[in-house]
């Protein structure tokens, strides 16, 4: 849990936090979104107080972020940015190792960390434990980025635009393995972005800022459905917004008893993806399949549609 | 496809430029050029001797032949490894041209006439000094094997030189005056230019990182020393006299660690004032380089200032640093030169004495061990540097 009280930063006359409180519960992802200059990377950096604010506080289960030493602290919370920030003189292994180093874990402990994380990450250790950055690509440079962020088990993981550099595939293919890195460790993740559609993707609940300023907090379905503020509105998108909410819900979630001889689709597909293939394939009803192939019921294009109304 | 490539590989196909340069200039001062200047003692005015009137018949001969086959090769074969093996054998037979001639122009047991290189031989030897170069150049080769190729060559150079092939030669003629001070004025030369560099690094350094963490300091102190770089060496001595002088009459343990007005300590203490705006500013430099997002990972990651300082900014920077070291340190064994007006010592006291009596063969011995000495400086560092920076620099990306 991670309670965020009146926070200010101010530099000389320019405010640009401006008294933002929120929440974020313990095990989710919370994503903070903004345009350039609305304070989003300010506020993410003042939660491990790489900016130290001007008022109002960081509590973090309880506990005051100011009660340890700023390092200490750090240590404890895991830090991924945008172009990876990995160290272009140690090797892969060397990089992932650096908060266990710091810490000071016993150097066998180390080396199962760094394995395990490489094997969950999908980096083959035996051809990149001894590689440095350079030679890796954009996506597994980020990965590795990720897996040094997460070495020492935190509790919390900061991640400021950790998808910006990459090109859209391996961005998605980075979001995926973000969410399921977040259930396997149940981490809780604050991340900072500017694109919409990756907030309402990731985040459980999506903080919008505007020029220092908290203008909403709340789930992606209710920011499209009851945005507070105009601009809240402009962000997430008016033209489309019913896709939008559609792509928020599972055909696990929305699925009906029942069976249909439609087209086949998994039950973690989005109803936006759903509807779109039953637009393509011309069928009325789908049948929502499980992992193990089993069925979980059927939607048809109403039952769908209800869906994308508030 | 087997007669495109034969063309490709064709000798004829076209004439290599540096070798043709290279080999005008060395047949040009074979014809027109002396090989060596015969004295017939120290002082008097040199004559100079032709190859032919040096040599015997086989013995120039042979000389000429091997110089043409190496020109041969140096027009019209590109391989790097045959460029520089003839660039090797042209040295060697080059070497034992001018020992062989020194030694037939000198009669038995005779310790007065001079026999020393003339333009033809200096021609020559830079001739096929660049057409080396240039091979090695064109190989690549890696930082160590560049050092094992300076070592090796400085080994067979100075078992020539101990075995007695050149003793008849004038600037060994000179060595054997000043062979007890000549060991000595070598280390001296050494000590006066790193002992410098070294006080540059000790305060430079911390200095160049004060200078990148306060960027209110950069243009006062790089302002400063920049105009100490531009103060003459003789004047900065000139300077640096009154205020040493002073405080060795002061202060007895100064004088007692021998600060002195002139002598070693102005040298040291204007070599140090040179050297430190190359070693602030490469520093400056080389932390700026850091990416940014590396730093901030670090200090995200919970690495104290410190941690950061040594872990992260130093051992990426440190290529530029060590840029900087090497500007100095060539720069220093060049400038320690002068001290020996001041009375410094080093092998600049070969030098000026030389140029005091007019006798050139001494300027030689002074002047030739400090090229050699800047030289291999360049060599060592430039393999450091290189074996360090194996990492690319990449632009930093943040925040678009």
């Amino acid at each position: 849990m991670i309670q965020i009280e009146g926070l200010t930063k101010q530099y000389g006359s320019t405010t640009v936090v401006d008294r933002v409180s929120f929440a974020i519960e313990r095990n989710s992802i919370a994503v903070i979104v903004g345009t350039s200059g609305s304070g989003k990377s300010t506020l993410l950096r003042m939660i491990n107080r790489l900016v130290e604010p001007t008022a109002g506080r960081v509590l973090l289960d309880g506990a005051d972020t100011r009660s340890e030493p700023a390092h200490l602290l750090r240590r404890r919370i895991g830090y991924a940015i945008q172009g990876n920030g990995l160290f272009p003189h140690r090797t892969v292994a060397e990089n992932i190792a650096t908060v266990p180093r710091l810490l000071g874990w016993p150097e066998a402990r180390i080396q199962s960390r760094v394995s395990e994380l490489m094997e969950i990450f999908q980096l083959d250790a035996a051809l990149y434990a001894n590689a440095f950055p350079h030679q890796l690509s954009g996506g597994q440079q980020q990965r590795v980025g990720v897996a040094r962020a997460l070495a020492a088990e935190p509790a919390v993981l900061l991640m400021d635009e950790p998808f910006g550099a990459l090109d859209p595939i391996i961005r998605a293919k980075a979001q995926e393995d973000l969410l399921a890195i977040q259930r396997r460790f149940g981490t809780t993740v604050v991340l900072v972005t500017h694109d919409m559609e990756e907030a309402f993707r990731l985040g459980q609940r999506v903080a919008v800022m505007s020029q220092g300023r908290l203008l909403q907090y709340d789930r992606p379905a209710v920011l499209l459905t009851h945005p507070a503020d105009p601009f809240v509105a402009r962000m997430t998108g008016l033209s489309d917004r019913a896709m939008k909410l559609l792509a928020l819900t599972t055909a696990g979630q929305a699925a009906l008893p029942g069976s249909s001889d439609g087209p086949h689709v998994p039950s973690s597909a989005s109803l936006r993806e759903v509807l779109s293939e039953l637009l393509w394939s011309g069928a009325t009803s789908a049948l929502v399949v499980g992992d193990d192939g089993a069925p979980r019921g059927q939607l048809t294009v109403a039952a769908i549609l209800t869906h994308g109304r508030p | 496809m087997e007669l495109r490539l034969a063309i490709a590989l064709s000798p004829h196909e076209r004439i290599d430029r540096l070798g043709l340069l290279l080999s005008a200039a060395g047949l040009a001062a074979l014809v027109w050029l002396p090989f060596v200047v015969f004295k017939s003692n120290r002082i008097m005015p040199g004559e100079p001797r032709e190859l032919q009137q040096v040599l015997p018949a086989w013995g120039a001969l042979g000389l000429q032949t091997v110089l043409l086959l190496t020109a041969v090769v140096a027009l019209f074969i590109t391989d790097a490894r045959r460029r520089l093996s003839a660039a090797l054998a042209g040295v060697i037979v080059l070497a034992l041209a001018l020992a062989a001639a020194a030694n037939a122009l000198t009669p038995a047991g005779d310790k007065v006439v001079r026999v020393a290189p003339g333009a033809a031989f200096w021609v020559l030897l830079i001739a096929l000094g660049l057409l080396a170069t240039d091979a090695i150049t064109r190989m690549r080769p890696g930082p160590v094997v560049r050092v094992l190729l300076l070592a090796t060559c400085i080994g067979i150079a100075w078992a020539a030189l101990a075995a007695g092939m050149f003793d008849h030669l004038s600037v060994m003629r000179e060595y054997a005056v000043n062979s007890g001070r000549f060991p000595l004025e070598l280390w001296r030369h050494v000590w006066l230019a790193g002992g410098s560099l070294l006080a540059a690094v000790v305060l430079g350094l911390p200095l160049g990182i004060l200078c990148h963490r306060v960027p209110r300091l950069r243009p006062p102190v790089l302002g400063t020393l920049n105009l100490i770089q531009t103060i003459p060496a003789i004047a900065l001595f000139g300077i640096l006299m009154a205020p040493l002088g002073a405080l060795a009459a002061r202060v007895p343990a100064a004088s007692a660690l021998g600060i002195r007005g002139i002598g070693a300590a102005p040298a040291v203490v204007a070599l140090f004032l040179y050297s430190l705006l190359p070693i602030v500013a490469n520093t400056v430099v080389g932390l700026r380089r850091v990416s940014q997002a590396a730093v901030d990972a670090a200090m995200g990651m919970g690495m104290t200032p410190r941690q950061v300082l040594s872990r992260v900014e130093l051992p990426l920077a440190l290529p530029v640093i060590l840029t900087g070291i090497r500007v100095v340190l060539v720069q220093n064994i060049g400038m320690v030169t002068i001290a020996a007006l001041i009375g410094g010592g080093g092998l600049g006291t070969f030098v000026f004495q030389g140029i005091g009596q007019t006798a050139i063969d001494l300027v030689l011995l002074g002047a030739v061990p400090i090229v050699v000495l800047a030289f291999s400086a360049a060599v060592l560092l430039d393999a450091l540097i290189e074996v360090l920076d194996r990492t690319p620099s990449v632009a930093p990306q943040l925040d678009p």
